[in-house]
């Protein structure tokens, strides 16, 4: 029994403590949280714009608005709807790989390539999310704000917005794990990131369970710290609103 | 006040408004009644232009509204509506939902709308209501919050579309006070509405509407008492 212990903890040692292998899973983890963190940015940032050319574009469609502005949006949204069918119907192993090796093969670092691929990729499901959030507002809303003399796009952002995001912050939070999780593809352009790290120490150890558990692990926890901390803010939205 | 000229409307192809012309006066009260899907909802929202006319034209104090180059904007904050389902802004307190409009507008400061609100809170017995929430408030609380939200941007007249119909019987009172003490000051009033009662006393002049046609028109005594037009007498024995 002791005796059984006492090799795991040699193991441990050895795989993680020996030649300071560890740095490579907390340099890995940096490198995730990083990629994660400014992907998300940019996949909100993409989002939200996306859903809210598609949703003023079928509102312009439904009041039959004419003019140079519909002709405007008609085309925004023509470009809306490709990158939603191409994102969404591609793997975002090949999105990553045609981006590494064909659209930004001049850029510095891998870490833009990811960024830039995990980015593009989760705004099309962020748009998504965002748009069911808006369209599952009751359209009185829409026509109170209006019909104060409120512009369009005021009442969007005081209005309609503040209730869609409160609506899908479940779906968005679904969204950033899988993203956090879907970046440990990124080893396969050469980025060290965290699932890498392991990748790494496995071949300089010739030990899998060790480091594959360790990251696993950390991924796990990451989550699940993640999961606590909205939900407790989705509480907190809640209460103030008491519906 | 607000003329309406050749007013059509269609959804696709179903005719909802044909051919309206209309005036109605600066002070009066008119109340429009007439039989589901008439009309009158898309009447009324074509006067804000909530609906876009499909054709003709309307003037809101000289001013041609249904004209491309109209700020509807602008023109909206001097024309108050008020729903049948209310819609308050969930996400915002009674007092936010009053002054959000003001404010952004830059019509008052936030002081002055804060006050302002207070001002018409106390004229529906709400003050206490100022920092609570749509969500904890009761149907005729609501619909007399949404009045006083419409009231805040001080407009020129007042639309209420069914302002009572979504109401538990024992809220309708309290609304209707509300708006007879608003007719009372003075306020131009476009009422659809199914309470005969309110028509009655408060109404300058009573507009029957059926399949998108003003069919007939006049006091509440010559409509309710001594109605001329057949759809208007077999429309008044079905609802009195
Ligand atoms: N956005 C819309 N799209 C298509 N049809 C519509 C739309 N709004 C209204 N209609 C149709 O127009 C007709 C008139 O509707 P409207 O709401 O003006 O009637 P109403 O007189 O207000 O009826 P109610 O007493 O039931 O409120 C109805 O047949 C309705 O189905
Ligand atoms: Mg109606």
């Amino acid at each position: 029994m002791v005796e059984w212990v006492q090799e795991i903890v040699d193991k441990f040692k050895f795989v993680f403590l020996e030649k300071d292998r560890w740095l490579l899973i907390a340099e890995g983890l940096k490198v995730t949280l990083l990629v994660t963190f400014l992907a998300l940015l940019l996949g909100l940032v993409i989002g939200m714009l996306v859903a809210i050319v598609r949703t003023s574009h079928d509102q312009m469609k439904k009041d039959n608005v004419r003019g140079v502005a519909r002709i405007f949006l008609g085309i925004m949204n023509g470009i809306c709807k490709v990158y939603l069918t191409v994102i969404r119907g591609t793997p975002v192993m090949v999105q990553l790989l045609l981006m590494y090796f064909v659209i930004l093969v001049s850029a510095e670092s891998e870490i833009t390539v990811a960024v830039m691929t995990f980015g593009i990729n989760s705004g099309a499901y962020v748009a998504e999310i965002f748009r069911s959030g808006i369209m599952s507002i009751d359209k009185g809303q829409m026509e109170a704000g209006r019909s104060l003399g409120l512009s369009y796009v005021t009442t969007m952002t005081k209005v309609i917005l503040p209730q869609a995001i409160k609506n899908v912050l479940p779906a968005l939070v679904n969204e950033i794990i899988t993203l956090l999780k879907e970046t440990s593809i990124c080893g396969a352009i050469g980025l060290s990131e965290l699932t890498r790290g392991a990748e790494n120490i496995q071949s300089a150890t010739y030990e899998a369970l060790f480091p594959l558990l360790m990251v696993a692990l950390i991924y796990l926890v990451i989550v699940m710290m993640f999961t606590a901390l909205m939900s407790k803010i989705e509480r907190r939205l809640r209460e103030s609103d008491l519906r | 006040m607000i003329y309406v000229n050749n007013l059509s409307k269609s959804f696709g192809d179903h005719l909802v408004l044909n051919n309206v012309s209309e005036h109605i006066a600066p002070g009066e009260k008119v109340v429009i009644i007439g039989p589901s899907g008439s009309g009158k909802s898309t009447f009324l929202r074509c006067l804000n232009l909530l609906e876009q006319p499909t054709s003709g034209e309307i003037t809101f104090e000289g001013q041609l509204i249904t004209d491309k180059k109209a700020d509807i904007n602008k023109i909206r904050q001097q024309m108050g509506m008020v729903f049948q389902h209310f819609n308050l802004f969930p996400h915002l307190t009674i007092l936010d939902n009053i002054i959000m409009a003001p404010v952004h507008l830059k019509l008052m400061t936030k002081a002055q709308a804060k006050e302002e609100a207070m001002r018409l809170l106390e004229i529906v017995g709400l003050t206490e209501k100022a920092n609570a929430y749509p969500g904890q408030l009761s149907g005729g609380q609501k619909q007399r919050i949404a009045i006083v939200r419409s009231l805040a941007l001080k407009p020129k007249v007042m639309l209420f579309d069914e302002p009572t119909s979504a109401l538990d019987p024992e809220m309708v009172g309290e609304v209707l006070e509300v708006m007879k003490g608003l007719a009372k000051d003075g306020m131009t009033m476009v009422v659809v509405t199914h309470e005969m009662g309110f028509a009655r006393e408060v109404a300058d002049r009573v507009l029957f509407m059926d399949e998108g046609i003003i069919y007939e028109q006049g006091t509440p005594e010559q409509i309710f008492s001594s109605p001329v037009n057949e759809r208007t007498q077999k429309f008044l024995r079905a609802v009195l």
